[in-house]
């Protein structure tokens, strides 16, 4: 039949079924196909703690939701136009985020008395009125995949019982357009050792687009064309965690210093782990340690060896690696520690998103204990994060604490692939051998600060290095009151003098004249700014501004802090970096927060933004 | 005795290393009396008979009296935190299998607070040389009962008698699968400097149990063994492919297998078909263990000398081939940074 061929601008799905019925994988396939066509797009998925909940009921539900768009964006959307629900668990927990006039494209074959039962549902939602207010296609996705392999050589009903997320895949495909070679070598390339899986899987693809296109049920197509608003360069698709890992790997090759990551299993910091152990053939070595200590401990013995030393983690088990951090600080040896932050205190929401740890890596250590942090604000950013905290840590001797969040590391994005040159070179410049009737100064200082590092092999540097205050220059043992004092000084200001060097924080005031500014750090980055093209498109004036250097802060954050009348900052926490502007810069500033486990919404923050320029100025006395 | 051998100094020119060279110019802070004098007097007068230059070996501490050892050595060190020199030492070892490691610690850094890292590095068999300053009381602290404190035992922290039942360090390292399990005195010298220097010399991670006297603290704890009127019939001195023997001449005594399986302690006049023949090398840990556990407190008849030293592949040994040692090139990055699906934008 002729189908009507519709363009839309943007498009936003939420895959959602059952945590065994492969959604994250449909959704992740989806997105490549989406990124290879030249869409921009944002990817948000979201899954239960438990990784085999019990079917059918609502904790047990896994989703992944897509924004894809011609133009720029910026988030992976608030409200999907189009949700997939492979069971009635799925419709049931993702319902409430629908708006009204919103797609459902249900599997009719999973709704199933037991199935509406384990939901909740006394009734159907098929039969009664609780979906009068969308557009609702009933797909019996489960028999159409089963029918498209019958007859196929050795698959059997588990096989075509597992594919039917690659039906909806195909049909989501067809639905919006989206090549279909991609999809096909992935499977081809991912099960090429089972033949019978990979039967099923193609036919099951391949049957799903069909439906799409002779189905009665679908009278349009949908295209979103490529998006022409971004930078020339070359692009792939990246998720936080792979971008995260590659700009350790660019840190590394940069430094001429092997990678060495030790972690311990956490959610969701563990992908770190799985995507650098596989880049071995880039001198990478990982260490499963025996807990989260021993990784710190590990990566920091890497260190003291000349290497690169990386440890990773999750709000937890920054808690553990405390006592280390301040070892690498004490001793300033470079190190970086990776906290893809979750939702807390203790366990928490594992696998939910929160950026409630950035008070822990300012301040979570016994006496004073500075040290430089690095936040990254999109998925494709993690790379230049991971890049500079590399090259903080090991131009500086300290170790930086690198803070991304679930968010991010599962979240995926179009990111242009930088140019070698992009990247600069970062010298450790080791301590060089000595004459014998020299001494070496294990402490002595250059003009940023910073102290030689001699690791052990070089002839005539051997010294020794510890945890009790050292004395000035010589770095061995001192009580002396004084001189405490001044490492102690001498230590804050390494840190602080990195400033110098940074960008100052970058303020985009189109006009020039705002009375509000809103300033955030982190994953926010996306939300934030589309909340911000909101509000100008009502015709108001907002400035906005990140930080990505929590520490040190930007050199001139207090005078844009001081050039605007009103400060909003939103945070997936209770209010973190609005006390540091405060304490810092004496400027008052109306924090924003959520602690729901889900990032922030471009709409929540339109109308905070709007409230805040349209309540009245206090005229302070 | 100060061997010496000769090795560049880094000037170009021949250099005998000597003791000397082992020491710091940092003043000994130990308390006078204090078993670790004698340790570090061993540990310097062996370093130039191992071979290996000064900037190539390393001490890792951890905290406690023992954690001073790394500032009295002049080679490369770090006195680092509280239990956690073994994982330091790990990465070190993972990373620079050029160099000699060494981790000194005592019984509560490495039994107590870091006992998950202490068995962690021995079934890794991690290349590290753990040298375990046993005194059976926190001296640092000022005399708190430690996890080798005997039950009973009156302390500041335990003023009705310690409840606890101690480690038996031995045993623990070789049920944490160690390949290389030994127990010395700080008061031989001569025994001390052997098994430092076969621990120095096995591949993969050895344990030195060294019993330490602590003259504040403890003083005493193991007189039974080293003082000159006990110490014969108390040492039980493990030599490999040799009988199981001890005690004076005339009431000599053997470790012998026991009806019920176990051992015991019989005359070795007399049994001497029954007497036990000690290999170092046997795979099976059983009799090692069985051995450890002989004596239950240092005031009986305790072995001493090796207990274990068999052969396994190291940590860090390569699985493929240059994992760690050198870092990738640009080629190799550029093409990591495109891999998978790319498009451009003109």
């Amino acid at each position: 039949m002729n189908k009507t061929v519709e363009e839309r601008e943007r498009v936003v799905v939420r895959f959602a079924g059952d945590s065994g019925d492969g959604m994250q994988l449909a959704g992740g396939r989806f997105t490549d196909a989406t990124a290879v066509l030249g869409n921009d797009l944002a990817t948000l998925p979201d899954f239960p703690a438990e990784i085999r909940a019990p079917a059918g009921t609502i904790p047990g539900v896994s989703a992944f939701q897509i924004h894809f768009a011609s133009r720029d964006i910026l988030t992976p959307g608030d409200a999907p136009n189009v949700l997939v629900a492979m069971n009635p668990a799925a419709l049931k927990a993702n319902l409430p985020a629908l708006p009204r006039g919103a797609t459902i494209i249900v599997n009719e074959d999973a709704f199933t008395r037991r199935n509406l039962e384990k939901a909740g549902y006394p009734v159907s939602p098929l039969e009664d009125d609780t979906l009068a207010e969308f557009t609702v296609h009933r797909v019996p996705m489960t028999t159409l995949t089963a029918r498209a392999s019958e007859g196929l050589e050795g698959v059997g009903t588990r096989d075509a019982g597992r594919a039917k997320n690659l039906f909806a895949l195909g049909l989501l495909s067809w639905l919006y357009d989206r090549p279909t070679d991609v999809t096909e070598r992935w499977i081809e390339g991912k099960f090429a050792s089972k033949p019978a899986a990979k039967a099923a899987n193609l036919a099951a693809f391949r049957a799903g687009w069909s439906f799409g296109e002779t189905t009665e049920l679908l009278d349009v197509q949908y295209k979103i064309l490529p998006a022409t608003d971004v930078e020339p360069g070359t692009y792939r698709q990246v998720n936080g965690t792979t971008a995260t890992a590659l700009g350790l790997l660019a840190g590394s090759v940069r430094s001429g210093l092997p990678l060495l990551l030790a972690s311990y299993p956490i959610t969701p910091a563990s992908e770190l782990l799985h995507e650098l152990s596989k880049h071995e053939r880039l001198g990478v070595r990982t260490v499963q340690a025996e807990d989260e200590i021993a990784a710190a401990g590990v990566a920091l013995g890497a260190a003291f060896g000349g290497h690169l030393g990386i440890t990773s983690t999750s709000g937890p088990g920054m808690d553990l690696k405390a006592e280390t951090i301040g070892l690498a600080l004490m001793l300033e040896l470079p190190m970086v520690i990776v906290d893809v932050q979750r939702a807390g205190p203790s366990t928490g929401l594992p696998t939910k998103t929160e950026q409630s740890d950035l008070l822990m890596a300012m301040y979570g250590r016994h006496g004073d204990a500075p040290l430089p942090i690095v936040a990254a604000q999109t998925p494709g950013d993690c790379f230049r994060s991971a890049f500079e905290a590399v090259q903080i840590a090991i131009e500086r001797r300290t170790p930086v604490i690198l803070l991304t969040d679930g968010f991010l590391a599962n979240s995926s994005e179009p990111w242009r692939i930088p140019e070698l040159s992009e990247l600069p070179e970062i010298d450790p410049a080791f301590a060089k051998e000595i004459g014998a009737e020299e001494r070496f100064l294990p402490y002595a200082r250059d003009e940023r600060g910073v102290r030689p590092w001699a690791p052990p092999g070089t002839p005539g540097l051997e010294h020794r290095i510890g945890g009790i205050e050292k004395q000035d220059g010589t770095g061995n043992i001192s009580y002396d009151p004084a001189n405490h004092q001044t490492m102690t000084r001498l230590r804050a200001e390494k840190v602080a003098k990195i400033a110098d060097e940074l960008p100052p924080l970058a303020v985009d005031d189109p006009d020039g004249d705002a009375d509000v500014l809103v300033i955030g750090w982190g994953s926010t980055y996306g939300s934030i700014r589309a909340g911000v093209r909101r509000v100008r498109d009502r015709g108001l004036r907002v400035a906005q501004a990140h930080v990505r250097h929590i520490s040190p802060l930007p050199s001139n954050i207090g005078e844009v802090l001081r050039a605007y009348d009103k400060v909003l900052v939103p945070e997936m926490n209770t209010g973190q970096l609005v006390k540091l502007l405060r304490a810092e810069f004496l400027v008052d500033c109306t924090p924003y927060n959520k602690v729901t486990g889900q990032p922030l919404y471009a709409a929540e923050l339109e109308e905070a933004i709007v409230e805040l320029i349209e309540a009245p100025t206090e005229v302070t006395a | 005795m100060s061997a010496t051998l000769p090795l560049s100094n880094g000037n170009g020119a021949d250099h005998r290393l000597t003791k000397a060279d082992f020491q710091s110019d940092q003043e000994t802070r130990w308390c006078p009396g204090c078993g670790d004098y004698a340790i570090l007097n061993a540990v310097q007068t062996l370093m130039p008979d191992l071979g290996v230059p000064t900037e190539k070996t390393v001490f890792v501490t951890g905290i406690g009296c023992a954690g001073r050892f790394a500032y009295y050595m002049d080679t490369y060190g770090m006195h680092s935190i509280h239990g956690r020199a073994a994982t330091i030492a790990t990465g070190l070892a993972t990373t620079r299998e050029d160099l000699s490691i060494w981790v000194v610690s005592g019984d509560g850094d490495a039994l107590s607070i870091g006992g998950n890292h202490l068995i962690h590095a021995l079934r890794r068999n991690v290349p590290v040389k753990i040298l375990l300053f046993n005194n059976q009381i926190y001296g640092l602290t000022k005399g708190q009962a430690s996890p080798t404190s005997e039950r009973g035992k009156i302390t500041k922290s335990t003023p009705f008698g310690s409840l606890d039942k101690p480690f038996n360090p031995i045993a623990l390292a070789l049920g944490a699968e160690a390949t290389f399990v030994a127990r010395t005195l700080d008061r031989d010298r001569r025994h001390m400097t052997e098994v430092l220097r076969q621990a120095a010399e096995h591949r993969g991670a050895s344990l030195v149990e060294i019993y330490q006297n602590c003259p504040v603290f403890n003083d005493g704890a193991f007189f039974n063994l080293t003082e000159k009127d006990t110490k014969v019939a108390a040492q039980i001195r493990l030599e490999h492919g040799q009988p199981i023997v001890f005690g004076p001449e005339e009431a000599r005594r053997g470790v012998a297998r026991a009806q019920d399986g176990g051992l015991e302690l019989v005359d070795a006049v007399g049994n001497e078909q029954r007497l036990l023949v000690h290999d170092q090398h046997r795979d099976d840990p059983s009799l090692a263990f069985a051995l450890a556990r002989l004596a239950d407190r240092p005031t009986e008849p305790t072995p001493i000398g090796i207990f274990r030293q068999v052969q396994r592949p190291v940590h860090g040994a390569a699985a493929s081939e240059n994992p760690g040692r050198a870092a990738g090139d640009l080629t190799a990055l550029d093409g990591l940074l495109h891999a998978g699906d790319t498009w451009t934008v003109a």
